[in-house]
């Protein structure tokens, strides 16, 4: 068997600040023309471990290697093979977005006619041509974070790193988001892509890991992390304390959380039709009235659940 | 992809110049952008001259040698306060982008990071050029003159953007340390404003209180201001000349590298 091409690979990855362990071990490897994603909450060192690979943050302890450079020592090389889109866009507002490409593919080496070449290809691409000519102040949070995205891709760098690429983004924003990120990938670039979104990473990559305080919680395909979480959720709410408590007794094992201040439950189900109607059946069975229901898709929070145990920590 | 990528293949140094001829192009077209700042160009060092030569004019006529009017005693006064104040766009410049993230993108990819600062400096020397020639064609229609000859402007242009330089590396110091841009403003107005004040740049000095007199006589912006006005006026330069260079250059050899250094330290947390 041919060894794999391992264009990212992280070994037992530290960081702290002071007291604050941020990265407690991490451990990743990218596939050479694959997209992984790093899924976490707020706080759990998604963009610290993205800052630390784009050679914008010293680390503590172990090795990482991007594209068969070592970050600690050869970060110029570094950063002649990747490309950043971070969190908050960085382009310089006052530019035009064709001033910005093009400044930004000088500062990659471009000779000026490839610059303004490829600043034109990305324009259209990126559907910017007409706001080609105005400054990025005047763009929208969708053109800001194109524009931006084009800016890391001008000179065309094998690895990419998408810091919350959507975050913040309106539905349809998001959706031409991912739909440019995906044409990236079929180009064969190699992405490592942060989020918060569980359907974001479905959606979009080969290989997740998920991220929390700092530590590697469970990795692998989409679907392998679904089918540790289950399927959809049915969510019953009850009027008091007393039909809850019958509720939980009713629908016994099926139960994957209670909210005690909420008086509700959740179970998973695995077909909605079938599995509805049975809870359901059971509730009206026991003569215990059900004030509200919802039927939703797994969450981050379900993964949390499921993976940890408990709830998703407060948003930091 | 249908473009052929090709790429500058040149030895780092030559790079990093590049680099920084690109920050330069960058900075000036923010001084052409931004409008509000563009305005303060042209108009603040005009009201200044204007309101200044109104205000202090009579009273000041009596302290000032034969022959001399306020105007033509102003001017190099003006000249250096409006371009000690324009230096701290340099702090305002280098501030806003450490906060807004732009440089973590200049530091991602493969360029000299400290190409940003030249970029601010050098684009300063720019545009505080402008407000000088702005303000020495204003103080020509309202009555300055003088009798400086050609080599003498070229030395008046010398020493001021030398000044400018070597204050505008100070205010990239600045720049870096503030935490904000409100904080830069507040920075460089306790700084700049009683170093342009309690000089020779509005008034002799001759009047002041020993404790200042002595501060006013041997601080750069006095150094400087009488450097430019001796050329100007045609009278003895007095030392003046060589005190403002040896200032400027000294400022030079240390704000550069603070500020480089502080820069590299902020931008590599």
């Amino acid at each position: 068997m041919p060894k794999k091409d391992y264009v990212i690979q992280v070994k037992n990855l530290t960081k702290s600040y002071g007291e604050n362990n941020v990265l407690k071990g991490i451990d990743l490897n990218v596939e050479r023309g694959t997209m992984l994603a790093l899924l976490g909450p707020n706080g759990a060192g998604k963009t610290t471990t993205v800052r630390i690979l784009s050679t914008l943050l010293k680390f503590d302890g172990g090795s990482v290697m991007v594209e068969g450079y070592d970050v600690a020592k050869d970060a110029d090389k570094v950063r002649s093979v990747i490309g950043l889109t971070g969190q908050s866009a960085a382009v310089d507002e006052l530019l035009t977005g064709r001033e910005n490409l093009v400044m930004m593919g000088r500062l990659y080496r471009l000779t000026k006619r490839s610059a303004i070449a490829r600043a034109n290809e990305l324009l259209e691409e990126f559907d910017l041509l007409d706001a080609a000519d105005r400054p990025a102040k005047t763009y929208s949070g969708g053109m800001r974070r194109r524009l931006d995205l084009a800016v890391s891709l001008i000179a065309t760098p094998p690895v990419i790193f998408l810091d919350e690429p959507t975050t913040g983004l309106d539905p349809r924003s998001r959706i031409a988001m991912w739909d440019i990120i995906k044409k990236l990938m079929a180009n064969g670039t190699t992405i490592l892509l942060t989020t918060q979104y569980l359907e974001e990473a479905d959606q979009l990559a080969d290989q997740i890991i998920v991220i929390d305080g700092g530590k590697v919680i469970a990795e692998g395909t989409a679907k392998e992390l679904k089918g540790k979480v289950g399927k959809d959720r049915l969510e019953l709410a009850f009027a008091n304390e007393k039909a809850l408590a019958a509720a939980q007794k009713a629908l016994g094992a099926g139960v994957v959380s209670v909210d005690e201040k909420e008086h509700s439950v959740t179970i998973a189900i695995n077909d909605t039709n079938e599995d509805v109607k049975s809870a359901l059946d059971t509730l009206s069975k026991q003569k215990i009235e059900l004030i509200a229901m919802a039927v939703h898709k797994p969450t981050l929070d379900d993964v949390f659940l499921s993976l940890t145990g408990k709830q998703k920590k407060g948003d930091k | 992809m249908a473009v052929q990528l090709e790429f500058v293949k040149k030895p780092k140094v030559v790079l990093a110049f590049i680099d920084s001829l690109i920050m330069v192009k960058r900075s000036s077209q923010h001084i052409i952008r931004n409008t509000d700042q563009l305005l303060g160009t042209f108009f603040q060092p005009i009201m200044f001259l204007v309101l200044f030569a109104a205000v202090f004019g009579g009273a000041v006529a009596a302290a000032l040698p034969q022959g001399v009017s306020y105007l033509n005693f102003l001017m190099a006064g003006i000249i250096v306060q409006t371009v000690s104040f324009g230096s701290t766009t340099t702090a305002i410049a280098v501030c806003n982008d450490l906060q807004k993230g732009i440089v973590d993108r200049f530091r991602s990819l493969p360029m000299a990071n400290l190409a940003v600062l030249n970029g601010h400096v050098i684009s300063d020397l720019f545009r505080n050029s402008i407000s000088t020639v702005v303000m020495l064609l204003a103080g020509l229609v309202i009555g300055f003159r003088s009798n400086a000859t050609l080599m003498e402007w070229l030395a008046i242009a010398g020493i001021i953007l030398l000044f400018t330089l070597a204050f505008s590396w100070l205010s990239a110091i600045v720049g870096v340390l503030a935490k904000s841009v409100e904080g830069v403003q507040w920075l460089t107005f306790i700084i700049i404003f009683p170093l342009t004040f309690a000089s020779s740049a509005f008034v002799p000095t001759a009047s002041m209180t020993p404790v200042l007199k002595a501060f006013a006589e041997n601080q750069p912006i006095t150094h400087v201001v009488e450097a430019v006005r001796s050329l100007m006026l045609g009278t003895p330069s007095g030392g003046h000349i060589t005190m403002s260079i040896i200032w400027c250059v000294a400022i030079l050899i240390v704000a550069v590298p603070v500020a480089s250094w502080l820069f590299r330290r902020k931008t590599s947390h």
